[in-house]
């Protein structure tokens, strides 16, 4: 468990952080909270030449509103999100999916942007960004920034939008200000990376969904918006039988893995019982 | 159950009590020795170089790649030490025709698992050894695996090994009517008035003991001092001895603080012999720690059976006798006694029952996986899962109440001893009362009606009651029957007792815990008998220098014979105190009463001597008895005369998900009866831990190959293990029966928990699901295997599963609840 050899870099601003990058090509992988990173070296399953840590920047973990935008740091730890209560009050779903994520240790070494940008499929944090329609900011070579959405985010597995030499610096998410949310995650044991997931956040007016976003966790290549329940929920009551149809359209187009945790089949039924439980918990907070 | 760390004030009584463990003091504050920790000056540490395939000739290998490496020391292959290795030993030969075709420890012409080492590096840094690795290279031509157990003993197979004919190892039978035990199974067959033949599959485990195994080697004079994370260090300097030829008194073999074993370290490692070799080649110590992937690509796995299973049985729930037909997966090699591991279960199938006849054959198959050997339990959870499941299978058969059929066939307990059809003799038991509680525990009534009311309800989350009335054999072992069956060891065990000037004491066992809590247990048990204050009691283990004769910690076997042998050795020293006692008090021996660690004389309260004022005379040695040897030292070797037979009521409520398949476990509750309780604390962990490992079969863990003979479950991430989030409360509580067999009535608990509770969960997932026609789910019981069983069961799009349960639970008959 010792990963094969490779330079060390810990920049103290963004601008030296992209310097380093521009520097380095391919070679370079950047170290956030380590906690996917550092398996992968240690397995020796990558071995690049160059890993840059931008654990020693402050501005990159800052929290903050900016009008109808929550802006979350790439680098704010899981932990800080969690517990952070403008999350929990403008972005509910980020909130209840964090609590599910790993366990409190990894909570606290792990963070926000790594996790996204990673890009593992089974990772939590993907649907949660997809299903508030986050916006990625990523500083490029010279310092410019683009932003991407989430749907245009996620490229395939463990791919983003993020080149060679850019960086992911921030997580924009629009207020959902009263909006309810439910993480539905089905492992087998508490520490596991999700069989499947589904996020679901809902506007409720009175006891029927006015709007409903619904993501997928582990249901193909990338997280996937589950559009078409959305669709279907608007108007429905939030009860068993007001959501038991829509969440049956759950799987709709989704491509699913086979692995020791249940093939592509099984995942499909999981996804329609998932999504009906996230909505109805959700519409039930 | 709180622990208390007080001293009654009058009358000292540590037996019973539960303290906090004293060990715990350094292991839990960083003062602990684990073997990766230490340092020695010249030290090199060594990587393996492992097998990417599960059978392939090697048809070359070049490692001076390797050697040109910055850091590197050496860097050696099979053909450098093919002449010098030996043969891991196998100390089991359970048949006289059992065929062992070698166990390398580094591949030399052939690699036979995924995982089997076939190079090895020496360098200033374990880094650079690992980096070293790679420049390794190795050509391999690729032979068929051998994969599924049947298809290996089909004819035409491919061979393993290319010295055998087969890839059948051995075949081990078992008959009650040859053994003169009971009737013949053949008869029973033929007037069973109901039978029931189910197949159940063990799955492959890996024993996943937190500290990683880890090796240090020291070469000494004309011989070595070994470090290992090792459950046997006593067998460890005698096999390593015998296997590489270094005479056994220049062996020194050391366990130091153990993180844990399960049965894993129970075994003479490749990695062990291999590090001894580089060691002694370079003169210079060696260290090898293996990571947690080469625990479980590399290290022994346990289970992994086929069980072919018929009960028979009278109308009336009469059991009249017990088949089984054993498909055992040995692995590529044998390791220790991966042989006899199934014949250590091969006596507990019959179980608590009272069956007539009994027949039980066993073939032992090689595969190209990693060898299987000891797992926590080792046989007996086997034999346990089986009988424990076809039990239920039969009631359901006969629509009885699982626990009214146990009633009516287990060993009451005026029955006791009793010499069961597998011909073993159980001393003591109450079945009755340990199930009696344990239904009170648990709640069990208001369970049924829970179960009832859901089925009505036709909820999705359906509930299964399972009930596993076990026991178990251990205390390994009374060394003739071990003798009887060809085990190439006796079962005994030593102690010794160090009377210090001052009054301390020192006890010198050759039981080697590695996470029990021995060193508690072990003091309160003398700190009782000999009178003398529980911290001035130091327990001495662990290394063949200082504790030089002893049989080590496996089978539950510490307490009811390392434990025996405390307690021998302890009155030896009081028959030698009281000789020096009388001299002292002059009076008669016959009238000295020893109490509370002095000795007065009967009658006369005035007058006492206590053992620290003997310990202190007889080391003067100024005034003793004439003839007297001035020592009060003492050694006692304990030979078992019975195995020990805990048992138990273990009851387990499953929800289980009909929708998703997912089984959580409601309620938990067992009793078990351990004879007399030493410190209830350390029953409670080693219930607990054993609680989590059988669930863990049931539920969670399997090593998994896939079709070319890899393992797919190489980290934690895929081989699941479950941690506290995934276990219920368990509810515990104890019966006392004590054991007649020894002067403590103290009986094995290591493995009691692991051994009880599989087939617990499985009759409770099994239960909730009956109604449905299900009677068997695979282990472990994942929520796709579940979930699939419900689907082919009929009851296939979601939500009317519940409503097939409730259909099906209408059309039996009302007594089937």
């Amino acid at each position: 468990m010792i990963p094969a050899p490779f330079d060390y870099l810990a920049p103290e601003s963004v601008e030296e952080v992209l310097a380093a990058l521009a520097e380095s090509g391919d070679d370079a992988k950047v170290l956030a909270g380590g906690q996917s990173l550092l398996p992968v070296l240690r397995l020796r399953l990558n071995a690049p030449e160059k890993i840059i840590d931008i654990g020693r920047i402050p501005a990159l973990r800052e929290i903050h509103e900016d009008g109808e935008y929550l802006a979350i740091g790439a680098m704010a730890t899981h932990d800080d999100v969690l517990h952070n209560a403008l999350v929990t009050e403008h972005a509910l779903l980020l909130h209840k999916t964090l609590v599910e994520v790993a366990d409190p240790q990894i909570r606290h070494r792990g963070t926000v942007g790594g996790a996204l940008v990673h890009a593992d499929p089974a990772g939590d944090l993907g649907a949660a960004a997809l299903a508030l329609d986050a916006e990625l900011v990523i500083a490029g070579p010279g310092g410019a920034t683009r932003t991407v959405a989430a749907k245009d985010f996620f490229v395939d597995i463990f791919e983003t939008a993020v080149q060679d030499g850019e960086l992911l610096t921030q997580i924009r998410i629009p207020k959902h200000t009263g909006w309810r949310a439910h993480y539905e995650k089905f492992v087998r044991v508490a520490h596991q990376w999700a069989i499947v997931a589904v996020a679901a956040t809902v506007r409720m007016d009175g006891g029927t969904i006015s709007e409903a976003r619904v993501a997928l966790t582990n249901m193909g290549s990338t997280p996937v918006r589950a559009a078409s329940v959305e669709r279907a929920l608007v108007g429905k009551p939030a009860t068993d039988d007001g959501v038991r149809e829509a969440a049956t359209l759950a799987a709709e187009g989704t491509s699913p893995p086979s692995d020791l945790n249940g093939d592509a089949a099984y995942r499909k039924h999981l996804a329609g019982v998932l999504t009906r439980r996230a909505v109805l918990a959700a519409a039930g907070e | 159950m709180t622990a208390t760390d007080e001293r009654p004030a009058e009358q000292a009584h540590e037996i019973g009590t539960s303290r906090t463990r004293k060990e715990d003091q350094h292991l839990i504050t960083g003062h602990s020795t684990w073997v990766d920790n230490m340092v020695l000056p010249g030290m090199v540490h060594l990587a393996i170089l492992r097998s990417p395939m599960a059978h392939a000739k090697i048809t070359s290998i070049d490692a001076s790649g390797a050697r040109k490496y910055p850091g590197v020391v050496a860097a050696f292959t099979g053909a450098d030490f093919a002449d010098t290795q030996g043969n891991l030993p196998c100390a089991w030969p359970v048949t006289p025709d059992m065929v062992n075709p070698g166990a390398p420890s580094l591949a030399v012409e052939q690699v036979n698992f995924a995982g089997d080492a076939v190079a090895v590096v020496a360098a200033r840094t374990k880094a650079e050894a690992v980096d070293a690795l790679e420049s390794i290279e190795v050509e391999y031509d690729p032979l068929p695996p051998v994969l599924d157990l049947e298809a290996a003993l089909a004819d035409g197979s491919t061979l393993v090994h290319p010295n055998t004919t087969s890839n059948k190892c051995y075949t081990w039978v078992f008959d009650s009517a040859d053994a003169g035990s009971g009737a013949s199974m053949d008869d029973a067959r033929r007037d069973a008035e109901v039978t029931v033949t189910r197949r159940f599959i063990q799955q492959r485990l890996s024993p996943s003991y937190m500290e990683p195994r880890s090796t240090l080697v020291q070469p000494v004079d004309q011989g070595v001092t070994i470090w290992s994370s090792t459950q046997i260090p006593h067998i460890l300097r005698t096999m390593l001895a015998l296997t590489l030829g270094i005479p056994e008194h220049k062996v020194r073999a050391i366990a130091p603080d153990v993180g844990g074993g399960f049965g894993g370290k129970i075994t003479i490692t490749p990695e062990e012999v291999i590090t001894t070799l580089v060691a002694r080649r370079l003169g210079k110590p060696a260290k090898y720690t293996e990571t947690r992937s080469e625990t479980l690509e590399a290290a022994h796995h346990g289970r992994a059976q086929i069980q072919d299973i018929t009960i028979t049985a009278k109308q009336d729930g009469t059991v009249t006798g017990l088949d089984v037909h054993l498909t055992a997966d040995l692995g590529a090699y044998l390791r220790l006694i991966t042989p006899g591991i199934p014949l250590l279960g091969a006596f507990m199938y019959p179980g608590i029952y009272k069956f007539p006849a009994y027949h039980l054959s066993c073939d032992g198959v090689f595969t190209t996986k990693v060898p299987t050997d000891a797992y926590r339990g080792a046989g007996r959870p086997e034999a346990t899962f089986a009988i424990e499941r076809i039990m239920d299978e039969l009631a359901a058969e006969l629509k009885m109440d699982p626990l009214a059929l146990r009633r009516k066939n287990w060993i009451a307990h005026e029955e006791f001893p009793f010499t069961t059809v597998a011909g073993l003799t159980y001393d003591t038991g109450n079945y009755e009362a340990a199930t009696d509680k344990a239904v009170e525990l648990v709640g069990w009534e208001d369970l049924r009606a829970e179960q009832a009311r859901r089925r009505e309800a036709k909820d999705p989350v359906q509930l299964g009651l399972g009930v596993s009335t076990f026991t178990e054999m251990c205390g390994i072992a009374p060394s003739r029957v071990l003798g009887s069956l060809s085990f190439g060891s006796g079962g005994w065990e030593n102690a010794s007792i160090r009377m210090l000037p001052t009054g301390k004491v020192e006890v010198v066992t050759g039981i080697s815990p590695h996470g029990q809590g021995h060193e508690t247990g072990f003091s309160q048990i003398v700190a009782d008998r000999l009178g003398i204050p529980f911290d001035d009691i130091e327990i001495i283990h662990g290394d063949t220098q200082s504790s030089p004769k002893g049989l080590d910690t496996y089978g539950s076997r510490s307490l009811s014979v390392g434990g025996i042998a405390v307690v021998k050795a302890v009155d030896k020293v009081i028959e030698k105190a009281r000789r020096v006692a009388a001299h002292m008090l002059e009076a008669s021996q016959d009238d000295l009463e020893f109490e509370a660690g002095s000795f007065s004389v009967k009658g006369a309260p005035g007058s006492s001597v206590s053992l620290p004022e003997i310990a202190f005379a007889v080391f003067v040695a100024h005034d003793l008895p004439d003839g007297m040897e001035p020592s009060l030292n003492s050694e006692a070797t304990y030979d078992p005369v019975n195995f020990s037979f805990p048992h138990g009521t273990h009851l387990c409520a499953t929800e289980v998900d009909t929708e998703t398949g997912r089984v959580k476990i409601l309620k938990y509750a067992c009793v078990d009866d351990v004879g007399t309780p030493i410190n209830p604390l350390l029953i409670d962990g080693q219930v607990h831990g054993g609680l989590a490992q059988g669930i863990a079969q049931a539920l969670y863990e399997e090593a998994v190959y896939d079709d070319a003979g890899n393992l797919v479950t190489g980290t934690f991430v895929d081989y699941t293990l479950p941690a506290a989030p995934d276990l219920p409360n368990f509810l515990t509580d104890r019966t006392v029966t004590p054991s007649t067999d020894n002067p403590l009535g103290v009986k094995g608990v290591g493995e009691a928990g692991t051994i009880a509770s599989t087939p617990a969960v499985v009759n409770a997932i099994v239960d909730a699901l009956r109604p449905l026609g299900i009677n068997n789910i695979q282990m472990p019981c994942t929520p796709e295997r579940v979930w699939r069983a419900i689907q082919s069961s009929g009851a296939n799009d979601q939500g009317s599963a519940a409503a097939s349960t409730q259909e099906h639970f209408d059309s039996t008959e009302g007594d089937a609840q």
